[in-house]
């Protein structure tokens, strides 16, 4: 029997009950205070944030604001801690505290996953295999490095810089709080760390780690609050390094406020990545790349593939498919174990996704949207394509940080490559081809810190991550990742 | 007939199908799931030691599952030796389960195609629904893949208004793009149903087949709208892996599929189990294994 017009009906008289993972040992606190100098302790003026959850956007907890006076209490705790227990402390002593924080982490991992998915709004399934876990091997990681720091710079001597400022973003709240804090702590600094307004559960769950791992006093201390607060860091004398991730815009704000101050600093910005398809990849596993590479995390991942490119011989199948898959994302309770898409992490967020999708409409890009049945509160996002739009389009030079996929079309191995450098951004890329010589002309020729061939989003404490161009400065992971938190000196004798 | 064009990426094939297998199937969906697999169960029995009184103890098993338990769908097919077919159609007489027989030298396939197609026609004359043969291996790997195509569509012919399964014995391919390949050739060649596995060769049915093969069917049916149907046979006696093989199966082919004159399992051992698993979601408890015959 031929059928004629074949489709596939993918929505399936089966479905899946929910299938809600358990909160009921976890306990969120009626409010939460900043750690400074290893103790809770409430800010100067007394003021709190409300934190929402963006699923249900109720009020989750409220979390202390830090002011001047309180970022002033941090520093010089920091300072002390600095001149004090740590910098004289021996080094293989800091690599154990850094594998006692990794194995709490590993111990308290469930509770940690649904703090970050009903803070942030990430579906449980990635707080639980991937931000976790992956937070914990970073300590894990750079715990071993913390006595080796003279072995992993043969024949020069590495020293601790001083206290240094970490200023992280709301897409992997803890994970971005590992990255940080572990390579800051094994190379003999202290911090001040600052979580983004949106999400500092989980690094406040970090402290109460950390105090109870017994790492002194100042070592690590956690202030919570907006970009004010970042601002006051950044400019506060007393910090000898600053190290941020986040939108480019604040970045360069930053370069200008340090230009002339003698302070170290790292970047870790935006990303307008290129993910090529070419018609000879493995056209299946290369969907479900896409799909990791755009709808991970709600596409709030700065390394995310936003921008599709496709040989146009395959541009079709590979359109049809995608659109396929797309039917199969699940969107809703980030808590849901069957959730593939949670909620977008806040309002303003969601409004200026909303407000892309609107551009790239009005500039006549072809829409797309999964038919997902989107919950009645909560802040949301169906995932979308377009198609129909070129390098001239708002929506594919600029970041948009949500589930929206910006899809072109390419003839030729050096066309494509030209397109995928035509950014002022150059943090990811990923390329799909069954031949390798490709994937070397490719992988070389773009000019991106990180670059994935035949997969999407790998991510592991060995391998350093950071942008060319506007994407940043400076790397985090592996042994690079010690360098922006250590002066290398060479003594002659 | 050439090579497939479309090509398998090994570890993404093994990423997806983990992804799949991390669903969660609770509470009516898992009901639903269970019921669901219990009906696109073919009950098998393939020994050299296979009795008429076997058969017959394994038909009346297909009919009634679980007697105390009412409401329970019947097996899809009896899958036997063809020697076997007589004995189980007058078992199964007036009942819906369909007979399947193994054939074209199964489990190796190593006669003379005169002779596969002698075995088919007798076994059809016999009276069996469905005819389970064999791909010739060794000419796939060694490239004759014009003999392979020309083998599957003599079989179909012979077959006459019998269903074909194509077992390509995946455990011998070695690899996902040789799976992709022989799915093709097979569907190409008129096959009805591919199979992934005679149960004799280890590894039998795994996810990352099955799922290449579902989306070899998909891309077929796509293109010419013929909807193939897929029997993944060997290693699958638990129901927690007959729900993954579900899920696999509503997110790359959805609801067409969803039924077992698309969709069957190879086993032995599952219908107990799912079973079990049944009698456990309505009560609350696990019974004991006695409780459940063992047919």
């Amino acid at each position: 029997m031929t059928i004629e017009n074949p489709s596939l009906n993918l929505q399936a008289d089966w479905s899946y009950d929910p299938a809600p993972q358990s909160i009921e040992h976890v306990t969120i606190k009626d409010s939460y205070e900043l750690f400074i100098d290893g103790k809770f302790t409430s800010s100067k003026d007394g003021s709190y944030r409300d934190n929402i959850n963006p699923a249900t956007e109720k009020t989750l907890t409220k979390v202390a604001e830090a002011g001047a006076e309180d970022v002033e209490r941090a520093v010089e705790a920091a300072r002390q801690a600095y001149e004090g227990p740590w910098s004289k402390m021996p080094a293989a002593e800091r690599g154990k505290f850094l594998f006692r924080i990794a194995r709490m982490i590993q111990e308290r991992s469930r509770e940690l996953a649904i703090i970050e998915s009903m803070d942030g709004g990430k579906p449980i399934r990635e707080s639980r295999d991937i931000d976790i876990p992956l937070a914990a091997a970073h300590f894990f990681y750079y715990a071993g490095w913390s006595d080796k720091l003279d072995y992993a710079f043969p024949g020069r001597q590495a020293q601790s810089i001083g206290v240094a400022a970490q200023i992280i973003p709301w897409n992997f709240p803890l994970l971005m709080a590992a990255w940080k804090l572990a390579p800051a702590l094994a190379a003999g600094n202290t911090l001040v760390l600052k979580p983004a307004e949106t999400t500092p559960l989980t690094a406040l769950i970090l402290a109460d780690i950390l105090r109870e791992a017994g790492l002194p006093p100042g070592v690590v201390n956690i202030v919570t609050g907006d970009g004010e607060l970042g601002r006051q860091l950044v400019r506060h004398p007393g910090v000898d390094k600053i190290a941020f991730t986040g939108s480019t815009v604040v970045g360069k704000e930053i370069m200008r406020a340090l230009a002339g101050k003698g302070k170290r600093f790292t970047l870790e910005l935006g990303g307008k990545a290129a993910n090529i398809i070419f018609a000879d990849a493995a056209i299946d596993q290369a969907i479900e790349g896409i799909v990791n590479s755009i709808f991970f995390n709600q596409g709030h991942v700065c390394c995310a593939g936003s921008r599709l490119f496709v040989e146009e011989s395959v541009a079709q199948e590979v359109t049809q498919k995608l659109r396929e898959r797309m039917e199969t994302l699940i969107v809703g309770d980030p808590l849901d174990k069957n959730t593939d898409i949670g909620a977008i992490n806040s309002i303003d967020q969601l409004k200026r996704i909303q407000a892309y999708v609107e551009i790239g409409k009005q500039e006549g890009g072809e829409l797309y949207q999964s038919n997902c049945i989107l919950p009645d509160t909560g802040y949301w996002h169906a995932p979308t394509l377009f198609t129909n739009v070129s390098q001239s389009h708002r929506i594919v030079q600029e970041e948009i940080f949500g589930p929206v996929l910006a899809v072109q079309t390419f003839r030729t191995v050096d066309e494509v490559i030209d397109k995928a450098n035509n950014t002022p951004y150059g943090l990811s890329g990923g390329v799909w081809t069954d031949k390798g010589a490709k994937i070397f002309k490719v992988t070389r020729n773009i000019r991106a810190g990180v670059i994935w061939a035949n997969t999407f989003n790998k991510f592991d404490p060995v391998s350093p991550f950071g942008g060319y161009k506007e994407s940043g400065m400076g790397r985090e992971g592996g042994v690079e990742g010690l360098l922006p938190y250590l002066n290398l000196k060479t003594n002659t004798q | 007939m050439a090579l497939s064009e479309t090509r398998i990426d090994q570890i993404g094939v093994q990423e997806r199908v983990a992804r799949l297998q991390s669903r969660s199937i609770k509470n009516d969906s898992k009901i639903e799931a269970l019921t669901l697999a219990l009906s696109m169960i073919d009950l098998t029995t393939l020994e050299g030691s296979d009795s008429p009184n076997k058969v017959r103890q394994l038909c009346y098993k297909a009919t009634h599952l679980h007697e105390n338990f009412p409401g329970l769908p019947h097996v899809a097919a009896i899958c036997v030796y063809a020697p076997m077919i007589g004995t189980a159609k007058k078992a199964l007489q007036g009942s819906e389960v369909k007979v399947a027989a193994v054939a074209t030298a199964f489990p190796s396939g190593m006669t003379s195609l005169k002779t596969k197609l002698d075995e088919v026609k007798i076994a059809v004359q016999d009276g069996a629904d469905e005819i389970d043969m064999v791909i010739s291996r060794g000419r796939f790997l060694s490239g004759d893949y014009d003999y392979v195509a020309e083998e599957i569509n003599k079989v179909k012919e012979a077959c006459g208004s019998a269903h074909l399964k194509v077992i390509l014995e995946t455990g011998e391919l070695v690899t996902l793009d040789n799976v992709r390949a022989a799915s093709e050739i097979a569907m190409t060649a008129g096959a009805d149903f591919i199979k992934t596995s005679t149960g004799k060769i280890q590894p039998a049915a795994t996810p990352e087949v099955t799922l290449v093969m579902m989306q070899a069917i998909r891309d077929f049916y796509l293109k010419h709208g013929k909807q193939v149907g897929l029997k993944p046979a060997g290693g699958i006696s638990k129901s927690k892996q007959a729900i993954q093989y579900l899920v696999m199966l509503r997110e790359t082919l959805g609801q067409d599929w969803l039924k077992p004159d698309l969709f069957r399992f190879g086993a032995s051992s599952l219908a107990n189990d799912i079973l079990m698993q049944i009698v456990k979601q309505n009560t609350g408890i696990y019974q004991s294994t006695a409780y459940f015959s063992i047919d």
